[in-house]
């Protein structure tokens, strides 16, 4: 754990030394200012050029793994991966060329070749950063023939599921176990061609050996990894997101509820999100079923000899109001009082805190933050 | 969080939860974080990647303490002792902050006195931490000028809670480590809206915004806002309500999505109060064991349901969208209230939940600047005085609303419940990381409960040897107030002699058997410490 974190520590003081001095560069003959510390990736994505990535991701080190990213930079022989590449005064930078077009597309097809041929059925299409590349790229299944995995989908247990087949190898998801959240569940394991990101001795995800936030699901560009709940419930083009706040503990995540036909069906994580920066926890990206469970309440109910009965809302709020009014006129509104909800919004709080004083009359209003 | 208020001015968290990043010293007293606020953890875990030391005080041996520079196990309820016994540390080695003192604090000098007693030697006889840890910790903390303490309910939960608080607050204002960016006191709050329900003023002492019901002009300034006139004096406490009620002094009461059966401490107790109730509204969505002994159960809306804000623990202000439609005739807890307060003739006309929140800036200055619109991509930091303001990342950038911060002198005081030979157990109990408070929301995703669906109680494997119990297997737990029957998990993450259930089962609810002593001034049941016998 030490020297994991030492190294680590020296790799950014290097870069936090000079971190912020405005520099000068030229990327695709356009000049762009922009600040030291920063990689041409990163530089390039907040000017919104495009750079295709695989192994790359906001939350993470700089890895340098797929090969992807590569630019052509003046007066460099080859070309550099531009995710772990820092920007330099005066840097001349092409990002899309026929020399760098040629490579991604070999890169690609290398890929493809050890890739099953699923896009029709795979849970990922449409969402699939690999899809998308062989898209953009032109890039067939079969222009390299090779040995191909043939592992069995595993489901062994209720929120992940894992499709080695389709693994890339970018080691997204291991390192985001390692380092963001640092369970240290998977790793990639074995050798050669039979390297996969997998748990010690090939275990079941459980309780005991995982934390279930989902981190490496969100992260994995591929199909590989995948929402078990969520499977078959609906193409990501086919649901309307809706960005909204965690209702669980205080961080106040941001994430995007995945609604189809009126059901919740996915969470999906917000990159941008200030607070979390697309992370989330088991409770935030699991734990949506109660939303739809069939024990919401549906009608008001009002109890009579002890046994609840279904009534109208009209019903339900003029007993409520009788029985406030006539207590209140009989004891006084020292004697009548409301709990409010660290659940509900500010807006209700507000309204409840306002109602118990101005229509009840007693200051007797308080919330759980004591419990 | 009132005696935070008390002592800086304000009682959220200082900083920013990105802040975290930039920490040297992370203090961790009192907070599984990695289990009740992971994503924050994984803020701590970037910072500790970056060379951060963190320090982590706590009696169970909590998941964070992988990343600790010192771990500090202490006896429950002995963090007085243990934090007076920093700042003894602190200042003998001349680590204080003198300028700080010097410019923006006051009662220095008393409270120094007041820390003399506590030596390492006596503070490791109180807490079990030892003397040298003790010394590691003060000289990581004190020799730093850019740390944070963070804590949550694992402090507040004590009969000495808020003495708790102040006692972190001494620390931090004797090392100057606040008010500056990476550097503070930062309370995590335990539940999404606590902070929001706070600022609304769902306090019986405080109007929105923490303005004093019984501050005459304050009265005034809200009489004129909503145009009734209102009572001057405090009303009681949840705490409070639920004795009230059993002693029938207190005869309606309308509950707005919570769920006190499970959640106040002593359950028995609480249901024989609600039940002397004349009257019980409960709103919630689910029909809760709360809501089971209500006269009226209104069906209420969940946060896909409807459009909102709510405040997180760093004071950020952020969206809450509708996704779906809610089930049958639910309705959402505005629309509720708005139609009860019509029918009780204070008739309240809002078109959308921003007019409220609209409404609620002109109250409060704090949240003046805030629009839906200005929080439509990002949530903004309160204070937000206008329009044009950017909102606040961390506090005090300016000084102390106050003026000067006090020192204030705290004592450490036995928890209210001590073993005896009859209950020679010390109980804690808390969240686990997959379920939540009372679990009716996490206890009805299947895929949680399948994993984490039984009530268990952690006994470390020494106590398990002598008493004979081994893994898995169902034990009796029992206190001064009533038992349960629960399975054992032998575990080292607790000490010997303390015992651990999570809060969210309630087929075993621990708050069958724990303590209602409350804190003497923020009214805090006391959970986390609780006299016990385990048997077989
Ligand atoms: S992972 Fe992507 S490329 Fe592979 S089958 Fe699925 S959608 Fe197609
Ligand atoms: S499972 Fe996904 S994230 Fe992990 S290495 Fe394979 S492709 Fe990358
Ligand atoms: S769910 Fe989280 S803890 Fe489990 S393997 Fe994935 S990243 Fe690691
Ligand atoms: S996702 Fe997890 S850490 Fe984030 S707000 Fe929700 S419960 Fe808290
Ligand atoms: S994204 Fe740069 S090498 Fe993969």
């Amino acid at each position: 754990m030490d020297r994991n974190r030492e190294n680590k520590s020296h790799i950014k003081e290097k870069r936090i030394h000079t971190m912020g001095k405005p520099v000068k560069i030229t990327i695709n003959d356009r000049e762009v200012s922009c600040e030291k510390g920063n990689t041409v990736l990163e530089v390039c994505r907040k000017k919104g050029i495009y750079i295709p990535t695989l192994c790359y991701d906001e939350r993470l080190e700089s890895y340098g793994g797929c090969r992807l990213c590569l630019v052509e930079i003046k007066g460099m022989a080859k070309p550099l991966s531009s995710c772990t590449t820092p920007v330099e005064d005066g840097m001349e930078i092409t990002t899309e060329s026929e020399k760098l077009t040629g490579l991604r597309r070999t890169m690609l097809s290398l890929i493809l070749s050890n890739h099953p041929d699923d896009c029709m059925c795979c849970e990922k299409a449409g969402d699939c950063d690999l899809q998308e590349m062989a898209y953009r790229y032109n890039v067939k299944p079969g222009e390299f023939t090779g040995e191909k995995w043939d592992l069995p989908v595993r489901e062994d247990n209720p929120f992940i599921t894992y499709e080695p087949n389709k693994c890339i190898l970018c080691s997204r998801c291991t390192r985001i176990c390692n380092e963001v959240v640092m369970a240290g569940t998977i790793d990639l394991t074995g050798r050669g061609f039979h390297t996969m990101p997998d748990t010690a001795y090939g275990a079941p995800r459980s309780l005991k050996n995982c934390e279930f936030c989902g981190q490496c699901v969100s992260t994995c560009p591929t199909g590989a990894l995948t929402d078990r709940k969520s499977r078959g419930k609906g193409r990501s083009f086919g649901m309307k997101k809706v960005k909204t706040t965690c209702s669980y503990c205080g961080t106040g995540c941001n994430f995007y509820l995945n609604v189809k036909d009126n059901e919740v069906v996915k969470v999906t994580s917000d990159y941008d999100a200030p607070v979390n920066k697309g992370n989330l926890c088991i409770k935030g990206r699991y734990g949506y079923d109660f939303i739809h469970s069939p024990e919401r309440i549906r009608t008001p109910l009002i109890k009579k000899d002890g046994v609840f009965h279904e009534a109208t809302w009209d019903e339900a709020l003029e007993f409520t109001a009788k029985k406030f009014k006539e207590l209140i006129e009989e004891h006084g509104p020292e004697k009548v009082g409301g709990f409010s909800s660290s659940r509900c919004t500010n807006e209700e709080n507000y309204l409840l805190s306002k109602w118990v004083r101005c229509a009840i009359g007693s200051n007797n209003v308080d919330n759980c933050a004591r419990v | 969080m009132a005696s935070l208020a008390a002592i800086f001015g304000s009682g959220a968290m200082t900083n920013s939860i990105r802040e975290i990043e930039g920490m040297e010293v992370i203090f961790i007293i009192g907070s599984n974080t990695k289990e009740t606020h992971p994503v924050i953890a994984n803020r701590m875990i970037k910072a500790y990647r970056k060379g951060a030391k963190i320090i982590v005080a706590d009696p169970r041996r909590v998941p964070m303490v992988r990343f600790a520079d010192v771990f500090m196990s202490l006896k429950p309820g002995t963090d007085i002792a243990l934090l007076n016994g920093i700042a003894h540390v602190i200042l003998k080695e001349g680590l204080h902050n003198e300028e700080f003192i010097g410019e923006k604090t006051e009662g220095f000098e008393e409270w120094k006195k007041s820390v003399e007693e506590y030596t390492p030697e006596k503070v490791e006889r109180i807490t079990g931490v030892a003397k040298k840890d003790i010394v590691k910790a003060a000289r990581l903390y004190g020799g730093s000028r850019k740390a944070g303490i963070f804590y949550t309910m694992g402090i507040t939960q004590h009969t000495c809670g808020s003495d708790n608080v102040r006692a972190i607050a001494n620390l931090a204002t004797l090392t100057g480590n606040i008010g500056r960016e990476s550097t503070g006191v930062n309370p995590l709050r335990g539940q999404n809206n606590v902070q929001g329900a706070s600022d609304a003023g769902c306090m019986p002492n405080v109007y929105p915004g923490y303005q004093l019901v019984e501050n005459p002009e304050v009265q005034a300034k809200f009489e004129g806002a909503w145009g009734v006139p209102l009572s001057p004096k405090a009303g009681l406490k949840a705490t409070e309500m639920i004795p009230a009620a059993h002693e029938g002094t207190l005869k309606a009461l309308y509950i707005m999505g919570e769920n006190p059966v499970i959640t106040d401490p002593n359950t028995h107790h609480t249901v024989e109060a609600l039940k002397k109730l004349d009257f019980l509204v409960v709103q919630d969505i689910f029909l809760t064991e709360t809501a089971a002994l209500a006269d009226v159960v209104l069906p209420s809306t969940c946060f896909a349901e409807k459009d909102g804000t709510f405040a997180n623990t760093e004071r950020k202000v952020q969206r809450v969208r509708k996704a779906v439609e809610p089930p049958g005739e639910a309705r959402s807890d505005l629309s509720i209230i708005l139609e009860v307060a019509q029918r009780l003739g204070y008739p309240m006309k809002y078109t959308s939940p921003e007019e409220v929140l609209l409404e609620f800036g002109q109250v409060w200055q704090n949240l003046a600047g805030i629009t839906y619109q200005r929080i439509e991509k990002e949530g903004i930091q309160w204070p937000c005085t206008d329009r044009e303001h950017p909102g606040t990342q961390y506090l005090f950038k300016g000084g102390f609303p106050k003026g000067k911060v006090p020192f204030s002198p705290v004592s450490y005081t036995p928890p209210a419940e001590v073993v005896s030979d009859e209950y020679p157990f010390i109980l804690t109990t808390g969240r686990n990381l997959y379920q939540y408070h009372s679990g009716s929301m996490t206890r009805r995703v299947d895929a949680i409960e399948s994993h984490a669906g039984e009530p268990y109680v952690e006994l470390n494997p020494s106590d398990g040897e002598r008493l004979g119990i081994g893994d898995g297997e169902e034990i009796r737990v029992a206190s001064r107030r009533g038992d349960i029957k629960i399975k054992a998990r032998i575990t080292q993450r607790v000490s010997s002699g303390t015992v651990f259930i999570p809060m969210h089962y309630r087929e075993a609810a621990a708050n069958v058997i724990t303590n209602d002593a409350l804190d003497k001034k923020v009214k805090i049941p006391e959970y986390k410490v609780c006299a016990v016998q385990v048997s077989k």
